[in-house]
């Protein structure tokens, strides 16, 4: 194919495929239009019944069918064998895909790592946000600095993976380098850096580091927007009584804020949970990196064992529910104080 | 010791704004706005070192470090324009990206706003509980729900044999990445916009109905106009979302590379270690620009939406 033609082919088949666009767009809004017109032409009792139907059942159909049944669908898969999509045949095994999940040995070390995730990730973030929402407050013009905290929480966790790759890429050392972390070690004198991403258990620690850096904006804002929110009479009659930096924050803004601090802390827990696209892209589970959310992937999609892989589905969700159900208690106590 | 020495400023308390300067400038110290400094170049370093190597010269980026730059500065644009125009390059990738995230925002945006409305203003029997059950569904990982959708869009939904509903036949187009962005983003949009929905002022629902108009036309001229900061908010979000997902674009795509969106491809150059080394710098520049212009650009309502609570759960 020349040049010229491949360009026109590229060119038309971006215009077929953003015409399907428009059309579905267009399409949608359409028949919202239509149903709107005709409906809007009843009148009399069953004009609000109807009404209620029209609004309401689009989002109760598509709920139920994605998520209710689904879910429904996936504790019932996590207790058979099945092995691959759209089986016919598949037989209750009862609870041996959890019994193995608990204490197949590999399985298990994937746990504990989620786990380590789930502990450090959200403690970092937290941690880096807490700081810098403190040092932002205290700038005469913050934006700058805070917009290049907050930037990460718009790039896609595999664009992050790619960013990050020119920190952790290895060459020999008698090369020059391309990852910015070895250059480190050598500048500093470690003549002999390790290729990162392969030496286990640092590969893990390195690749919650980016997760951190993707989550550590969100919490500066959030707990940015409580401290600012903390009356300024309270900060400065604490002052008069001669408090001041880290006993300050430490026994006025902290207990002010612990609920926001609360409710960051599970937002991220959650995410990391269910983070699988650092992993997946930076070492896809192998050199003793895999977490549970990108082993699911694999047992669900790659190595056809969906009913072990739905087990760990649940046991995620299992895990996610508190974490939810406390966050939104917080959030309702502090709507109730406010 | 140094302010409170003369008696004026203890006669006179400072208020308001003026006091929130005031406590600002004793606690701006040049140590805290250095260190804030340094934290924010710290985390833009990494994203700096990728930028610079998009435009390095491929034999440069592939052998030395970015920061090599500074001392023997090259410049090229063969990168983009490889990753731009070839085949198998990131343009059709672009498109899709585009062709998916469209869509996925805005249907969203309507099937929520309506329930929010029947929700909020035209309350039933029950309708407490539909609230409360659609918000409960935040806690389903959509991890869940993947195999069985997958299912139901090849052969329809079927319980114990019997076919209830049929499958759609959108198996492998992206009109199926369209449906599942939508099903998942309901939860966290119907509290949402409810939320905002159910304070606008009474006053006005009652007016509209004096004059006549229905509940469906309510909706249509008075709620979803004046609903629009909150639809801002949330559509930043499920825009972010649906563009730097990679977890349904994956599932749902199907394998032809000719649909798949920006993560997916990028994904797969990444693991393809060596054969397009020297395109990974100008092609995740490019998959990460256009969600970054679209963050900076609305910021405000991002935030908004983030403190109201919009966090996928």
């Amino acid at each position: 194919m020349s040049a010229a033609s491949l360009v026109t082919s590229v060119a038309s088949q971006a215009g077929t495929t953003l015409l399907g666009v428009v059309l579905a767009v267009g399409g949608f809004i359409g028949i919202l239009a239509i149903v709107f017109f005709i409906a809007g032409r009843v009148t009399g009792r069953f004009e609000r019944p109807l009404a209620i139907i029209i609004c309401l059942v689009p989002a109760l159909f598509l709920v139920t069918l994605g998520l209710i049944i689904p879910a429904l669908t996936t504790i019932n898969n996590s207790f058979t064998d099945q092995q691959f999509l759209g089986q016919q045949k598949v037989s209750y095994i009862g609870l041996k895909n959890y019994i193995h999940a608990f204490t197949d040995p590999a399985t298990q070390q994937t746990i504990v790592r989620t786990v380590l995730w789930l502990l450090i990730v959200p403690a970092f973030a937290v941690g880096v946000g807490m700081l810098m929402a403190l040092l932002v407050d205290r700038m005469k013009h913050p934006s700058l600095p805070k917009t290049m905290v907050f930037l990460p929480t718009a790039i896609s966790f595999v664009g992050a993976a790619v960013i990050w790759g020119y920190v952790y890429s290895w060459k020999d050392p008698s090369l020059p380098q391309t990852g910015l972390l070895s250059q480190l070690a050598i500048w500093l004198g470690w003549n002999n850096p390790p290729n990162w991403m392969l030496s286990s258990p640092l590969n893990t620690f390195l690749m919650m580091v980016i997760l951190i850096w993707i989550q550590a904006g969100f919490s500066m804002v959030v707990l940015g927007a409580a401290l600012k929110a903390i009356p300024e009479e309270v900060v400065e009659s604490a002052r008069m009584d001669g408090a001041s930096g880290w006993r300050l924050f430490r026994s006025i803004q902290v207990p002010m804020i612990r609920s926001t601090i609360v409710v960051v802390l599970t937002t991220v827990m959650i995410t990391t949970l269910k983070v699988f696209d650092i992993v997946f892209t930076m070492t896809n589970g192998n050199f003793n990196t895999d977490i549970i959310a990108r082993r699911m992937f694999s047992d669900m999609f790659v190595t056809s064992q969906v009913g072990r892989g739905s087990a760990l589905a649940v046991i995620l969700f299992i895990a996610v529910i508190p974490l939810v159900f406390y966050n939104v208690r917080q959030l309702r106590r502090e709507r109730e104080i406010r | 010791m140094t302010s409170v020495s003369t008696s004026a400023d203890v006669k006179k308390p400072l208020k308001g704004a003026e006091a929130r300067k005031a406590v600002r400038r004793t606690f701006s110290t040049p140590i805290a706005s250095i260190a804030a400094v340094a934290i924010g170049l710290l985390w833009t370093i990494p994203t700096l070192g990728l930028f610079i190597n998009s435009f390095r010269g491929k034999e440069d980026a592939a052998t030395t470090g970015w920061w090599e730059f500074f001392t023997h500065p090259t410049f090229s644009l063969d990168g983009y324009r490889q990753v731009l125009t070839g085949s198998g390059g990131m343009f059709i990738p672009l498109v899709n990206s585009l062709a998916i995230t469209i869509p996925a925002t805005i249907i969203p945006i309507f099937i929520a706003s309506m329930a929010g409305y029947a929700i909020a203003w035209l309350p039933f029997k029950g309708s407490d509980f539909i609230f409360f059950g659609i918000f409960a569904l935040q806690v389903v990982p959509l991890q869940m729900a993947l195999v069985p959708l997958q299912q139901y869009y090849v052969h329809g939904l079927r319980i114990a044999g019997v076919t209830i509903l049929p499958s759609p036949h959108i198996n492998g187009t992206i009109a199926q990445i369209w449906l599942s962005h939508t099903m998942f983003s309901l939860p966290l949009a119907v509290f949402l916009l409810h939320n905002f929905i159910a304070q606008l002022p009474r006053s006005l629902m009652e007016a509209a109905r004096i004059d006549g108009a229905s509940h469906l036309r309510i909706f249509s001229s008075i709620v979803l106009p004046l609903t629009l900061p909150a639809i801002a908010s949330f559509a930043i979000f499920q825009f972010l979302w649906v563009w730097n997902d990679l977890l349904v674009a994956k599932v749902f795509g199907g394998t032809d590379p000719n649909q798949q969106p920006v993560t997916a491809r990028m994904q797969n150059l990444v693991g393809n270690f060596g054969a397009h080394q020297e395109l990974l710098a100008p092609a995740g520049f490019l998959t990460i620009v256009i969600p970054v212009i679209v963050f900076l650009a609305l910021q405000r309502y991002f935030v908004r939406g983030l403190l109201a609570g919009s966090v996928k759960g």
